[in-house]
């Protein structure tokens, strides 16, 4: 709203859309054919007949494991989702500063499984260790989103104080009467489409062994034992589609109480492993173990951070944004095609229906998906793009759905097709390009869990430098992926300035 | 304090094949930190502080005992010997399985004996490092890390199939190719997939052979590498063509043919590598402090006469034998050579 009277110039017209979604897709046609493509045909059909039979045989082995591992998944979202809000919050306090803006952008570039993956070195597998894996980078995305509220906010209510010199006192009544009320919905809103998210992670995060639903469905899963991955999934997908109708806000501190009850953040853990971890495990190879530098142990130094680079940085650097690229591009094209279903315009009476298709379609894992494909198609980007772009694209496809929620359109307006491209799609399209820059970051996040199909992309090295148990290559690729997060981050914001895209809560 | 868990524990108990339960075990049973009187002091202190809070609301004890968690390291009396294992295959139900073997170290060693179930090689290897387990059922390359991050831990036994292990290469039958004594060179500009990153048989023994025969890396050598995760998901992807070769370990391509789960006329073994030494149980030095000095002898032997073919199947091996560092030399040469591990004066 106030982005758009602050603008005198008129460039954020349809023509500056067009020309942006022009380039976007431009690049991504350019990466398309540099990426590889190849579709070699096998016979899935004996393993995805196996796993058609087992989607329709769930097969619960044991109902206390099942209900333990969907508490725990349930305890580990709340508790993140809460201590992320409030670092969040306060760190949006400050989101005017580059370095704050930056930081939030380096902690949130880790994926939740790499956090996962540090903590286990220092506070082992422990509740404590799922605890911080899920809210250091949910408070650094919560930040983000807090802290463009608190930017968009209406500044009248501000503009028409008497001006007085600020002070640290009074500018935080400033805030708290005239930012806070306003932002507040919408912070509320977005917290808690965010919680659903953290439910994905925390199961996620079963794949690196704490004891969530990820733990079985990753082990039934591999083992082929598709009847009772099956029952882990519904289990998941039924915790989510079912999350507005008992999770009120009302008894929202009663859960949390009951989570930090029930799961309690804890660890085994002493000073020396943290010391340990950080004057041993990161320390450089060739700087390690020595008291001062010398021009010989430098030279070393120089020599491994060129190996690493070439190597390793750079190949994953150029993967990682090449499928970043192309799937944004294919997100994009299919929330456009995938919206109308959770729209009140398109499918009046059977929009329940609709949205959980789309539950369905984003809470399958992108891992999942990514075995179908390379069942399907054979290993190159495609089963990728297919894996990343159905699950972000179902996601946005929600978010843009709900927004239409808010169209109001003449009464005389067309039906199917007409409607759509004539009405609706002018109309959401701001919007629909905001949602997107947003999931940008989160997609090149997401290029690091595709292990199984080889794509070199900075996650699988920095997941193998952990497997290798060499964690100063780790921190290093970590750094290199921050680096692009904190670029990408810089040049949304560019654009989204650029193009007068208001950012509305349920965004990332 | 107590009080806490036991409720907790109560409500999760060890049913949970995922660690809630076996975690706060732990954690109740630590003491093996250099500063765990003074913080044991600090931290009963902060308990009793708390305790009137604990009373009138329980997001106070939330609270509090979140803010305890963070800044005391748990500390009490270890007396619970705790271990892992890395399964090669039929990883679910595994907490049924080795809460029986559990038991049985139980009743040899007379000390509480924990089994906690880890998801990964390098999991395992961190929860031994950091002394979350004491004992662990490693594989070659994971035992070698281990061994190398902990001084003074032990390799005491490994299966009677770990001394002469190998690994198979498969591949799927539109590949045309047979199975044959020499190394199959037309493998090569093939799609290729390993097993986990870390598997000793289906990652590290099967690329030193790649690497020795086709004198360049997989990733120069292959159209493309993929890492399925485990050698159970290797079979699926060879069987089904998406990847045209790949690599497993033997054993579980046996026990999968005896099961009827191969299909002979879509994936076959064309080749079997060399021998090599594999799983072993590897034990932290420092269980002498804490449990006895005969310690390590008695759990050597607890383990070397375990002839119950219940328990022997979780593993699943015949029986187990006698082992050393020194066995697994070659394992830690392969993984220099490849470069998984930097050689270290």
């Amino acid at each position: 709203m106030i982005a758009a009277s602050k603008s005198s110039h008129r460039d954020s017209s349809a023509k500056a859309l067009r020309n942006t979604s022009f380039w976007f897709a431009a690049v991504a046609l350019l990466c398309l054919s540099m990426a590889d493509l190849d579709i070699s045909t096998p016979n899935p059909w004996g393993e995805l007949g196996l796993m058609a039979a087992g989607a329709l045989s769930p097969t619960v082995w044991s109902w206390p494991t099942l209900l333990t591992s969907l508490a725990n998944t349930f305890s580990f979202a709340l508790q993140g989702i809460a201590l992320a809000s409030t670092v969040g919050f306060l760190l949006a306090l400050g989101y005017k500063f580059t370095l704050v803006r930056a930081f939030c952008a380096f902690i949130r570039s880790i994926h939740e499984l790499f956090w996962a993956l540090l903590f286990i070195q220092i506070a082992g597998l422990s509740s404590l260790t799922g605890l911080l894996a899920i809210a250091i980078p949910y408070a650094g995305t919560l930040a983000k989103i807090y802290g463009e509220l608190f930017e968009e906010v209406d500044p009248s209510p501000i503009n028409n104080l008497p001006s007085q010199s600020l002070n640290l006192s009074r500018s935080l009544s400033h805030f708290c009467y005239t930012v806070l009320p306003l932002a507040w919905r919408s912070m509320a809103t977005y917290t808690s489409y965010r919680f659903e998210c953290a439910i994905r992670s925390s199961a996620i995060l079963g794949f690196v062994g704490l004891p969530t639903i990820g733990f079985h469905l990753e082990t039934t899963l591999s083992e082929g034992n598709y009847s009772e991955a099956a029952a882990f999934f519904y289990a998941l997908l039924l915790l989510i589609a079912t999350l507005r109708f008992w999770l009120q806000k009302r008894l929202l501190p009663l859960y949390l109480i009951g989570a930090f009850y029930y799961l309690p953040p804890q660890a085994q853990t002493s000073w020396q492993l943290v010391k340990r971890f950080i004057s041993e495990d990161i320390v450089p190879t060739p700087l390690r173990g020595q008291a001062n530098l010398n021009a010989e142990s430098l030279g070393a130094f120089g020599q491994w951070c060129n190996q690493l680079w070439q190597h390793q940085i750079w190949p994953g650097l150029v993967n990682t944004m090449l499928l970043g690229q192309i799937v944004l591009v294919f997100t994009g094209l299919l929330a456009l095609l995938l919206f109308p279903l959770n729209s009140p315009l398109f499918f009046r009476g059977w929009r329940g229906f609709g949205d959980a298709i789309l539950i369905l379609l984003r809470t399958l894992p992108e891992y999942l998906l990514a075995f179908l494909g390379l069942l399907i198609f054979g290993p190159s980007m495609v089963p990728a793009i297919l894996a990343l772009g159905i699950h972000n694209g179902a996601i946005i496809g929600h978010l843009v759905g709900r927004h239409t929620d808010e169209l109001t359109l003449r009464a005389d307006v067309g039906t199917g097709l007409n409607l759509y491209f004539y009405e609706v799609l002018p109309r959401i399209y701001r919007q629909f390009l905001a949602f997107l820059f947003y999931r940008w970051e989160v997609i090149l996040r997401e290029t690091a869990i595709l292990g199984i199909l080889g794509i070199t992309t900075l996650g699988f090295y920095i997941d193998s430098a952990f497997e290798e148990f060499r964690f100063d290559r780790a921190l290093l690729l970590i750094l290199a992926s921050a680096m692009l997060n904190i670029g990408v981050d810089h040049f949304a914001r560019w654009l989204r300035q650029r193009l007068h895209l208001k950012s509305i809560p349920e965004s990332l | 304090m107590p009080l806490k868990f036991n409720r907790s524990r109560a409500i999760v108990n060890s049913e949970a094949p995922g660690l809630a339960g076996s975690n706060k075990d732990i954690y109740k049973d630590s003491h093996n930190h250099g500063d765990s009187s003074r913080y044991n002091k600090v931290f009963t202190k902060l308990t009793y502080l708390t305790a009137g809070f604990h009373m009138n609301s329980s997001l106070g004890r939330s609270l509090g005992l979140f803010i305890l968690l963070l800044i005391a390291p748990m500390s009490q009396a270890q007396t619970t010997f705790t271990f892992t294992a890395i399964p090669d295959q039929n990883e679910a139900h595994l907490q049924e399985r080795f809460d029986k073997v559990a038991v049985y170290l139980q009743q040899e060693l007379g000390v509480d004996v924990r089994y906690i179930p880890v998801k990964s090689y390098a999991a395992a290897v961190t929860a031994f490092r950091n002394d979350q387990v004491q004992l662990a059922w490693f594989g070659g390359l994971s035992g070698v890390q281990a061994r190398r991050l902990v001084t003074g831990s032990q390799a005491i036994a490994q299966g009677y199939e770990d001394q002469l292990f190998s690994s198979y290469l498969i591949a799927h039958s539109s590949t045309g190719i047979n199975k044959s004594e020499e190394f199959p060179g037309e493998i090569a500009g093939k799609t290729f997939t390993f097993g986990s990153k870390g598997s000793t048989s289906g990652r590290l023994m099967p690329e030193y052979y790649i690497r020795q025969h086709l004198l360049a890396a997989p990733n120069k050598v292959f159209a493309k590498v993929g890492f399925s995760g485990d050698h159970s998901r290797t079979l699926a992807l060879v069987q089904s063509g998406a990847y045209q070769v790949g690599a497993v370990n033997f054993k579980v391509w046996d026990t999968a043919l005896a099961a009827g789960k191969i299909d002979s006329s879509k994936v076959k073994v064309i080749w079997q590598t060399p021998r090599y030494p594999d799983y072993q149980w590897t034990v932290r030095g420092d269980v002498a402090n804490r449990f006895g000095a005969d310690f390590q002898q008695r759990l050597t032997d607890a383990l070397l006469n375990m002839s119950d073919p219940e328990l022997l199947a979780s593993f699943p091996r015949r029986s187990f034998i006698k082992a050393d560092n020194a066995l697994y030399k070659p394992i830690f040469d392969t993984a220099v050579a490849i470069g998984l591990i930097d050689a270290r004066p």
